[in-house]
């Protein structure tokens, strides 16, 4: 399978401080890599990496290379509104607008300029149907998203993602402030679009990534431990610390 | 004392404290409605002023208040949008932008009779404007371009970071997430801070009474045309204002009646801004709704 996004020793520091200390990883297409690894290891730092996000963040200065299909996204002269396009992300809290849940999905592609009302009623309902969200908010489309539960909030947080047909969707932790029924409702939706959508996804659940991950990289403190396909390395790891962490001897 | 006791005490004096300030309120505003309100009539909003005779009325100065309002507005309101959305979302955080900062709070602070002189020479004298709508308007802006700005700031930084974050991960640009995002969430803030502002603006005198003139000159309502000496819309006429009538009258005002026309005139100012203040909350709410959808 093509790479979709390569990135080779990527170091990250905040002023003084350096977060990421050469991480090289690889994505395929159509592939869900999990990001796991202890509260702190840079696995989130990593992850904002690759949309750019970590721009916002003042002092941050950032080395290596990262490619989204060969393109060096941290070149000079690189859109960022393109990329950002590209590489959509779900983040932690769910951050519906405090809009309709029908404005939410539709406002990336209204305010990117798309005018035809067919044509954003469509994306709306797909992009609502992929996400697995459609069947409670059907009749509730002009509703503000703020009323439904976190669960759904963060779903239509992911349909307002897919509406703008990236490439790669970015998740960081989307469950980890959710109950049980909700992120196994989420996982659903991440197993629903996998073969449209490159996806990687940080979490702090070991058997979230378990269940749902085609490969896993396991971060520790800033370093890349170990990287294989989800069943080897929840099976035989090749590093110890990778097993101690796996069976819960830290983190 | 146990921790009880305090409590209570604590829970005491600030009951009192609250009771004073609506005590003083009270006071106020029902000495200013009671002795106001009788000498309110629909022949006192209509008519005009008297200078010597018993009868007039604040038809002029009212409208003027209105007119010097909007005319306030449609300056003030564009430049203090532009400088909260750049304080709020662009400014860097340093010694600059601390000026800026530092620069607008002391702009808030100066006297408004400061900047009324300050409006006098450079506008009314040195630009020769004279007396006018449009130097009152611009001396109003200086006074009220800081707290609108901050008013303004302050609902973009409401909104939160996680907003934002959500804009510029879809693929909008920090222009688009602002205006398409930020903006329509802070709006309820934002018009409030102008309804608000627009209240003190209305309440002025001692700014206006050197830039916007002392005298009201007879206007002819029918006359539309902005550029006519003669039009209420004239915005290069001397306009006095509903608070500059008050203080004039009360301190120069040689009608027989003069008592009562302060007394009416304050009563139909506060109720006024009463207004301002109830639409503000109304409209702030609803546009909430509207942003917010429900149906």
């Amino acid at each position: 399978m093509p790479k979709i996004i390569t990135s080779n020793d990527v170091h990250l520091s905040y002023g003084s401080k350096e977060a990421l200390h050469g991480i090289s990883l690889d994505f395929e297409e159509h592939e869900i890599t999990a990001l796991i690894g202890p509260s702190g290891c840079g696995k989130s730092t990593y992850l904002r990496c690759l949309n750019r996000m970590n721009d916002l963040i003042k002092g941050v200065k950032i080395t290596g290379s990262m490619k989204l299909e060969g393109k060096d996204i941290y070149a000079p002269g690189v859109d960022i509104v393109d990329l950002r396009k590209r590489v959509g992300m779900v983040f932690q809290q769910p951050n519906p607008f405090p809009f309709s849940v029908y404005e939410n999905v539709a406002y990336g592609l209204r305010l990117a300029g798309e005018k035809n009302k067919h044509v954003l009623d469509e994306r709306v309902e797909t992009s609502l149907k992929q996400a697995a969200i459609w069947d409670e908010v059907k009749d509730h489309l002009y509703d503000n998203a703020l009323s439904f539960s976190g669960g759904q909030q963060q779903r239509i947080c992911v349909a307002r993602v897919l509406a703008v047909q990236p490439e790669v969707v970015l998740l960081d932790e989307p469950t980890s402030a959710l109950d049980p029924i909700s992120s196994s409702k989420i996982e659903d939706t991440l197993m629903n679009i996998r073969h449209d959508y490159t996806i990687i996804i940080v979490t702090h659940n070991m058997q979230q990534a378990s269940r749902i991950s085609d490969k896993t990289a396991f971060l520790l403190n800033g370093d890349l431990v170990e990287f294989s396909k989800t069943e080897k390395m929840f099976i035989h790891p090749d590093d110890e610390k990778t097993s101690d962490y796996l069976n819960g001897k830290f983190g | 004392m146990n921790s009880k006791t305090s409590n209570n005490i604590a829970t005491g004096v600030i009951y009192f404290l609250v009771a004073c300030v609506l005590a003083i309120l009270v006071f106020l505003l029902g000495y200013i409605l009671i002795t106001g309100i009788p000498h309110v009539s629909w022949h006192f909003l209509t008519s005009a002023a008297q200078s010597f005779a018993a009868g007039g009325g604040i038809r002029d100065q009212l409208f003027n208040s209105m007119y010097l309002l909007v005319l306030t507005l449609i300056i003030s309101f564009p430049i203090a949008l532009g400088s909260g959305i750049y304080l709020s979302e662009y400014a860097p955080e340093n010694w600059v932008t601390g000026v800026i900062r530092t620069a607008v709070e002391v702009l808030s602070s100066l006297p408004s009779v400061v900047v009324g002189l300050f409006g006098f020479l450079l506008f009314v004298v040195n630009f020769h404007m004279g007396f006018s709508i449009l130097a009152g308007a611009i001396a109003l802006t200086f006074f009220n371009l800081p707290l609108l700005t901050r008013s303004i700031e302050e609902s973009l930084q409401d909104v939160s970071q996680l907003q934002r974050e959500a804009g510029l991960s879809l693929g909008l640009s920090r222009w688009k997430t602002i205006t398409g995002i930020v903006l329509p969430a802070a709006l309820p803030g934002i018009l409030t801070g102008i309804i608000l502002s627009a209240g003190r603006v209305f309440g002025e005198a001692a700014a206006l009474i050197y830039t916007a003139g002392q005298s009201a000159p007879t206007v002819n309502y029918g006359d539309w045309n902005p550029m006519d000496s003669a039009s209420f819309l004239n915005f290069m006429r001397p306009a006095e204002t509903l608070a500059v009538h008050i203080w004039k009258v009360n301190t120069e005002g040689v009608t027989p009646d003069a008592a009562a026309i302060s007394s009416g005139a304050s009563a139909v100012l506060i109720v006024v801004i009463l207004l301002f203040n109830l639409l503000a909350r109304m409209l702030g709410r609803w546009l909430y709704k509207r942003m917010t959808a429900t149906k």
